[in-house]
Order: structure tokens, then C-alpha cells, then sequence
């Protein structure tokens, strides 16, 4: 408990320290957050989704805060649905006929026009489908006729795709001309309260109308959605665990088998020692990256497999020198000596007095290496090889570039994922950078 | 990279041999290393044909894939038509074997890996399957060498550059220790933790994207310019980014790390002894700080072009360079075993001759080495 405490009353001297063990802290939070709030399935499904779960949200839409550096605001998404108590609903039954009456009153608060205006309806009936009637109240008080037609069970109407609508609005195109001022004809949406009224009639008792109305701005969510309407914040939250999962698992399992095989190695010198520097050497010219890229064209991508080839190629990797040099040093010593002449075992011997003096050594480096690893799992996914399945960072850095992001200015796509993952490179480069100057003073220079 | 930073190796000093010239020592410490350092070679790259086949699994999608195409083939045939089944299946059969032949696939894994890795030594590494170079040819050898040209042009210039640059930055940041500059450096160091591409990515979108300066990437201008000062300025240009994200990513630590031993020396007592004989600080720093120092930093230049080398094909795919590693990831695409085998030989190649001339250059400024003791460096 003592040594930890020292740890922290040293570390905190270093503000790059500081700052970096909050930022981790948080980032392992929002881990947490993540994935209580969006469970694994869910978050596969939902990044699996296509436009039967995305269709409320339109394509390539930036994030919310985009607006924050705007003068004028472009419009937001959002959506009513009388099936959750939206808006109001009557009924009349009556003669054998039901009159539905559904007002759906909403704030427009741009002078930009949507992308898109849709209504989804739903219905039920037995035989005769319902009928509606579509109106637009604009804030003037002015009312706009949509349409009127016959609804399935499931029926779209887009207004976009309206093209009497579209006459009757003087050749503007729906989605712009109910929310234009017809007379001046200026092409700028006029902001206030509207009004979606829709009057129904069905024809049996128990059959209605429960309609979804959607305005698909130019923002939507903090994070944006991309090309597939999918909500971008579903990869950024879910890059962080596995991010931070892949991270400290491979640097972990690297750096702690690395640092037995050397203590191993340097104990029972002799070939054991030969063959392992030998190892190092041939694992030193194997191009790491290759190697991956061949598993992961030819036996699987997944981000376990990747994992353990990681690790596996990283065990004999240059680290294991600087343990060695180390090793040598504290085989010398006379507690050592004294071990040995006590009759202790040559695996308690490792494990218990030389594994344990390399401690101040190995933290560093394992904080050091997570960020490579982080990286790592961002590199393999651009490179085509990340998991199939999982939503993270690194793949909506390759969607992104790969559907053009950059050409066409849609940069919070991949700046978004690349933010964070600098963040957390920095953050625990930070800690570990100030880790290696208390653990090893001989760094701190002069 | 950090690594380095953990590991200096100090090696021991022993008596010199006075009958012995330098020369000789050198020559006689690369020779032991050019054959230790062929062993690893031979031994690497069996490993990586061993990685690349799966122990045969991938043997096994080709003939499934072979015999897919065949039976295609014959049942598209309008001239086969007129065969009877059991005739048409015999052909299959034939044809099977001999485009299986003709992939060499008809022999067992374990001795066609030896034939492999004899002909991946000799870079006699067969036909590609689905890849052309720019003159036509199959040939992976001439794929292969095409792109390594691009390859050694992006990183081998950029890096030889950093090296000095950073190793002289160092050497007047070491002067003014304590200084806004020096604590700055000290301060941006964490930045190497992120990759090239990643800076690359952020270039891409500041300096190309947004304000449309330079070029998103590629080697040259589409069509490549006739002339030939033309072509190296377009090269130039498609060359700005790549650098200066490798720089972004290198010369922060990289001064950093080099600073810190350039401090560590500068407090030596010899280097106490030398200014109070009065030699000018010139001198001082180059004979009495950067030689004693070279090996150290030389050794880190060794871990960080290794990290370079490996994360080539992702570096060329972010700026779409048409070199090595870009090749390997479109053969990965497409499945195209040779090349895939045939640029990761060249990277393995091309680590190895990067170690061995860094060992050459060690040997040569660091006059400790020990002949043929691998405790020295490796």
C-alpha cells in the first residue's frame, strides 16, 4: 500500500502524468458506460443493421455539435410517433366507420431546408385499407395540401418523391417548398411551429392509423450517422472497449510471458540463453505486419486470432534484450546467491527474487506498449483486416476514407474516431512516459 | 519504439589488441554477422511460407477453388457440349490435375515449403495469380522490384533525414537544458505513440482536403510529367506529406531520446577534463559527446527503422505510395498467394539488410565492439 501511495505522491509531479491517468480513468468509464448501456449483441446488430433499423436517420449527416460553430443552424433530425403518444390522436367510431384525426404539431428552427421529409404509416385492418388525408399547417397559419391516398399495412409516403405535390407548390420540391414562404419564393425554410395533421378514415371497427413522421435534418446524434444512415456514436462508444481490451490485453501478454522467457533465459544460461537470443533475432527481421496481414487474409480476421498472433509475434521482440541485460545483473547478486544456497528451486528463484526486481522495469513498458497496441488494432482495421463484426474506431477511419469522407468534406467521420484515438495514445503515453522517468532516474537526464 | 529508450546496451569494454588494425576487427565482426545473420534469414523466412500456407490450409481453398472454375468452364463450353456426362467429368478431372500441377499443387506441403523457401531465398518467387506489373509482366520477382524503388525513396530518405536532423537537434537542445524549447520537446515526446498514417490521416485532411495545397496522395501527378526535373518536383510533392507525418511521429522522441543521452555523457568527467583544457564547445561536443553517444542512438535509429519497415503497408495504403507495401495489401485483397509470400520475403530482406548496415555502421563508430561477441549488439 506504502510503495503505492509513494508511486502517486511521485507521479503526480508530472502534470503530463496527471492529466494522462484522468484521461485513462475517464476513457474507462465511458468502457464501462458503453458497454452496460449498449450490450455486445446489441451493438453487433445494431452496426449490422440496414435501413429497416436506420431508416429514421438520414445518410451522412453530421454531428449536433457542428452547430455550436455555426452562425445559422442547419436543421436537426428528429422524429414523431403517435404509436409512443406523440402528437394527438382521436377516434371516432361511428356508422361503421372510424375517424382518426392525428395532430402533430413540431418546432423548425432552421433556415435550412431537411434532406428529406417522410411519413411511415402503419395500419391495421382486416380487408379495407384506411384512407388519409395529409395537411401541412405552416407557422403563418397557411395550409398546405399533402395528399390524400390509401394506406397498407405499411405504406411510406416520401414528399420528396410527390410529384403533384410538387406542382401544387409552384415546381418546388416538397421537402423545401412547405417549409418556404410561397409568395417571396426565397429558397430559405422559415422557421417556427408547423403542423402535420392527418385525417383518416377506416372502414372497420378496430382498424386504424398510427403514422411515424420524419424530418431528416442535415445533423443528427453527436457523432453523425455515415453512409449507411447507420449512428456513428454506436462505433465510437464501442471503439473504446475493445480498443482498450486489445490494448492492455496484448501489452500485458506480451510484456509478462517477454519477461519470464528472459528471467528463463538468463537463469539457466547455456543453450536455453542461446536459443532464445537466436529466436530474437529471427523474430526481429520477420515483418510483423505482413505476418498479420497473411493470417488475417488467410485464416481469420477475427480480433482474438489477431490477439494471440499479436502477442505471439511480439513475445521475442526487442524488449527481452533490456530484461536480459537486467536479469544478468541481479543473477549476481548475493541474495540471489543466498537463494540458491538455502536450496531453493530454480523455478521459485525466478519467480520470486529475479521476476520481482524487474517490476520498475516492466510497468513502464506495459503502459508504453498499450497505446502501440491500440494503434495496432486501428491499423488492422484499416488495412482490411479488422473483426468482421465489432464496430470500432479504426473502421470508421476506413469507411470513412473508403466512401470518399474526405473528398467530399465530410471530415467528422474520420476525425471523430481518429480524436479519440489519439486521446487515448497520448493519454497513456503520458503516464507511461513519467513512469519510466521516476522508475528509471537515470532517464530524467543531467 | 519506446523499448529503446529501456535499453542501452553498454557493451564491455575489453583490451584492445594492438597487432589487430580496425579494419580487420571490422571486418572480422560483419563477417561472423553476415552468417549468423544469413541462419536467421533462412530460418525467418520458412517460418513465414510455414505462416503463409497455414500448414496447407490455404491448399486446400485453391483446389477448392480450382475445381470450381474447371467445372464452370467445361459446363460453359459450347464446343463441350456434345460429351456425355461420364466424358465430361473425366475432363473436369484432367483438367483439375493439371492446372493443380501447374499451381504445384500436386505434391506433398512439406517438400513443396522447402522448394518454396529455396526459391524465396533466390527471389525466384514464380507467377502471380492475379497481379500484373506495369509492363505485363506475371513474374513476382518483377512485381516484386518494381515497387521497391517507391518503397526505398519514402522511407529510406525521409528516415536518413530525420536521423541527422534529430540527432543535431538533440545535440543543441542538450545545450539548453532546462529551456522552454527543451521542456516543449520533453512535453511532445508521448506523440510517437500514435503511428505515421495516423498523423497522415490528419495531414491528409488539413493540407489536402481542406485546403486543397497538396496532393491526397500517390507517388506522382496523373500523367506523370515527361520531363524529367518535372517528375522529381511532382515527387517531391506527393513526397511532402508522407515525410512530414513520418516526422510528426518520429522526431519529438526521437530528439528526445537522443537529448537524454547526449545529457547523460555531457556529464562524463573526461567531457569536464576536455573544457577545462579549453577546447572549444565544437569540439568538445563532436569528439567527446556525440561519438561515445553514437552507438546508443544508432541502436534506437535500428528499433525505429524496424517499426517503420513493419508498418509499411499501412503507411502506402494511407497515401496510396505505390510501393511494397501497398502491393501486398492489394494482393491480400485478391487473395494472391505469390505476391503475398514475395513482398513479405522483400520486407524480411529488406529488416535483415537494415540490421546488418546498421551492425556495419555500429561496428565502424563504436570502438568497443567486441570481435565476434554477440553480447556487443545484435
Amino acid at each position: 500500500m506504502n510503495s503505492i501511495r509513494k508511486f502517486f505522491t511521485e507521479i503526480a509531479q508530472y502534470p503530463s502524468a496527471v492529466v494522462g491517468l484522468i484521461l485513462i480513468l475517464g476513457l474507462i468509464s465511458f468502457a464501462v458506460y458503453t458497454v452496460i448501456t449498449i450490450p455486445y449483441q446489441e451493438a453487433i446488430s445494431l452496426w449490422r443493421g440496414d435501413e429497416n433499423v436506420w431508416y429514421r436517420t438520414p445518410k451522412t449527416a453530421q454531428p449536433k455539435w457542428i452547430n455550436w460553430f455555426r452562425k445559422d443552424d442547419v436543421p436537426e433530425t428528429f422524429w414523431l410517433n403517435t404509436a409512443e403518444g406523440q402528437g394527438t390522436k382521436t377516434e371516432e367510431f361511428s356508422n361503421g366507420t372510424n375517424k382518426i384525426f392525428i395532430s402533430l404539431p413540431f418546432e423548425y428552427n432552421s433556415t435550412y431546408f431537411p434532406q428529406e421529409v417522410s411519413i411511415y404509416f402503419t395500419s391495421q385492418f382486416t380487408s379495407k385499407e384506411p384512407f388519409v388525408d395529409v395537411k401541412v399547417i405552416t407557422p403563418t397559419g397557411e395550409e398546405i395540401r399533402v395528399g390524400s391516398f390509401a394506406v397498407g399495412r405499411k405504406h411510406t409516403y416520401r414528399f420528396s418523391q410527390d410529384e403533384k405535390l410538387q406542382r401544387r407548390l409552384k415546381g418546388h420540391s416538397p421537402e423545401q417548398g412547405i417549409f418556404m414562404d410561397l409568395e417571396t419564393e426565397q429558397l430559405k425554410a422559415v422557421p417556427g411551429t408547423y403542423e402535420l395533421q392527418i385525417e383518416g378514415v377506416a372502414f372497420e371497427e378496430n382498424s386504424t392509423v398510427d403514422v411515424e413522421f420524419v424530418v431528416y435534418g442535415e445533423v443528427y446524434g453527436w457523432a453523425g450517422t455515415d453512409h449507411r444512415r447507420r449512428d456513428l456514436s454506436i462505433a465510437l462508444m464501442w471503439g473504446a472497449p475493445v480498443a482498450l481490451a486489445f490494448g492492455l490485453l496484448a501489452a500485458l501478454g506480451t510484456t509478462i510471458t517477454t519477461m519470464i522467457i528472459a528471467a528463463v533465459g538468463t537463469w539457466y544460461g547455456g543453450w536455453v540463453d542461446e536459443v532464445i537470443q537466436r529466436i530474437t533475432e529471427v523474430n526481429l527481421i520477420l515483418p510483423f505486419l505482413s505476418i498479420l496481414i497473411m493470417i488475417g487474409t488467410f485464416y481469420s480476421k477475427s480480433l482474438w486470432v489477431m490477439l494471440v498472433a499479436v502477442i505471439a509475434l511480439s513475445i521475442f521482440g526487442g524488449a527481452i534484450k533490456g530484461f536480459r541485460a537486467n536479469f544478468l545483473q541481479i543473477k549476481e547478486s548475493s541474495y540471489v546467491e543466498a537463494a540458491r544456497a538455502y536450496g531453493a528451486s530454480d523455478i521459485r528463484i525466478i519467480m520470486r527474487y529475479l521476476v520481482p526486481r524487474i517490476v520498475p522495469l516492466l510497468l513502464p513498458q506495459l503502459v508504453i506498449l498499450i497505446p502501440s497496441n491500440v494503434f495496432l488494432e486501428a491499423s488492422l482495421t484499416i488495412i482490411g483486416l479488422g473483426d468482421p463484426v465489432l464496430p470500432t474506431w479504426g473502421k470508421l477511419i476506413r469507411e470513412g476514407i473508403g466512401n470518399g469522407a474526405l473528398l467530399q468534406g465530410q471530415f467528422y467521420w474520420v476525425l471523430q474516431p481518429a480524436v479519440i484515438l489519439l486521446i487515448t495514445g497520448l493519454s497513456f503515453a503520458m503516464v507511461g512516459f513519467s513512469m519510466d522517468r521516476i522508475f528509471n532516474p537515470k532517464l530524467r537526464g543531467a | 519504439m519506446a523499448e529503446s529508450t529501456l535499453e542501452t546496451p553498454l557493451p564491455v569494454v575489453t583490451p584492445k589488441k594492438a597487432h589487430e588494425s580496425t579494419l580487420i576487427r571490422v571486418a572480422k565482426y560483419m563477417a561472423v554477422r553476415l552468417i549468423t545473420m544469413a541462419f536467421t534469414v533462412v530460418i525467418g523466412l520458412y517460418l513465414t511460407i510455414l505462416i503463409a500456407n497455414m500448414g496447407g490450409y490455404v491448399d486446400q481453398i485453391r483446389r477448392g477453388e480450382i475445381r470450381e472454375n474447371t467445372q464452370q468452364q467445361v459446363m460453359n463450353d459450347p464446343a463441350l457440349r456434345s460429351l456425355s456426362a461420364s466424358q465430361r467429368v473425366k475432363l473436369i478431372e484432367d483438367r483439375v490435375i493439371s492446372e493443380e500441377k501447374r499451381l504445384g499443387l500436386d505434391k506433398p506441403f512439406a517438400i513443396r515449403s522447402f522448394a518454396f523457401l529455396k526459391d524465396a531465398i533466390t527471389l525466384n518467387l514464380g507467377f502471380a495469380e492475379f497481379l500484373n506489373a506495369d509492363n505485363g509482366s506475371r513474374q513476382v520477382k518483377i512485381i516484386v522490384l518494381e515497387r521497391l524503388p517507391s518503397t526505398l525513396i519514402l522511407f529510406g530518405a525521409t528516415n536518413i533525414i530525420l536521423f541527422f536532423a534529430t540527432l543535431f537537434a538533440a545535440l543543441s537542445l542538450s545545450r539548453q537544458y532546462g529551456s522552454l524549447l527543451d521542456r516543449f520537446v520533453i512535453a511532445t515526446s508521448p506523440m510517437s505513440a500514435a503511428p505515421g498514417w495516423f498523423y497522415g490521416i490528419f495531414l491528409i485532411v488539413i493540407f489536402a482536403a481542406y485546403l486543397h495545397v497538396l496532393p491526397f496522395g500517390g507517388m506522382v501527378d496523373v500523367p506523370p510529367p515527361d520531363n524529367k526535373v518535372d517528375y522529381a518536383l511532382s515527387m517531391l510533392k506527393h513526397l511532402t506529406l508522407p515525410a512530414l507525418a513520418l516526422a510528426l511521429n518520429q522526431v519529438a522522441f526521437a530528439i528526445y531520446n537522443n537529448r537524454t543521452f547526449f545529457l547523460i555523457y555531457s556529464s562524463e568527467d573526461y567531457v569536464e577534463m576536455a573544457k577545462a583544457k579549453g577546447l572549444t564547445a565544437r569540439d568538445v561536443e563532436r569528439k567527446y559527446i556525440l561519438r561515445p553517444t553514437l552507438p546508443t542512438n544508432i541502436t534506437n535509429f535500428a528499433f525505429l527503422l524496424i517499426g517503420v519497415w513493419g508498418g509499411a503497408p499501412i503507411f502506402e495504403g494511407v497515401f496510396n505510395w505505390p510501393g511494397l507495401g501497398r502491393t501486398q495489401l492489394i494482393a491480400a485483397g485478391l487473395f494472391d498467394t505469390p505476391v503475398i509470400v514475395g513482398t513479405t520475403v522483400i520486407f524480411a530482406y529488406l529488416l535483415a539488410i537494415t540490421v546488418f548496415l546498421l551492425d556495419f555502421v555500429y561496428a565502424l563508430v563504436d570502438p568497443r565492439v567486441k570481435i565476434g561477441n554477440e553480447s556487443a549488439k545484435s
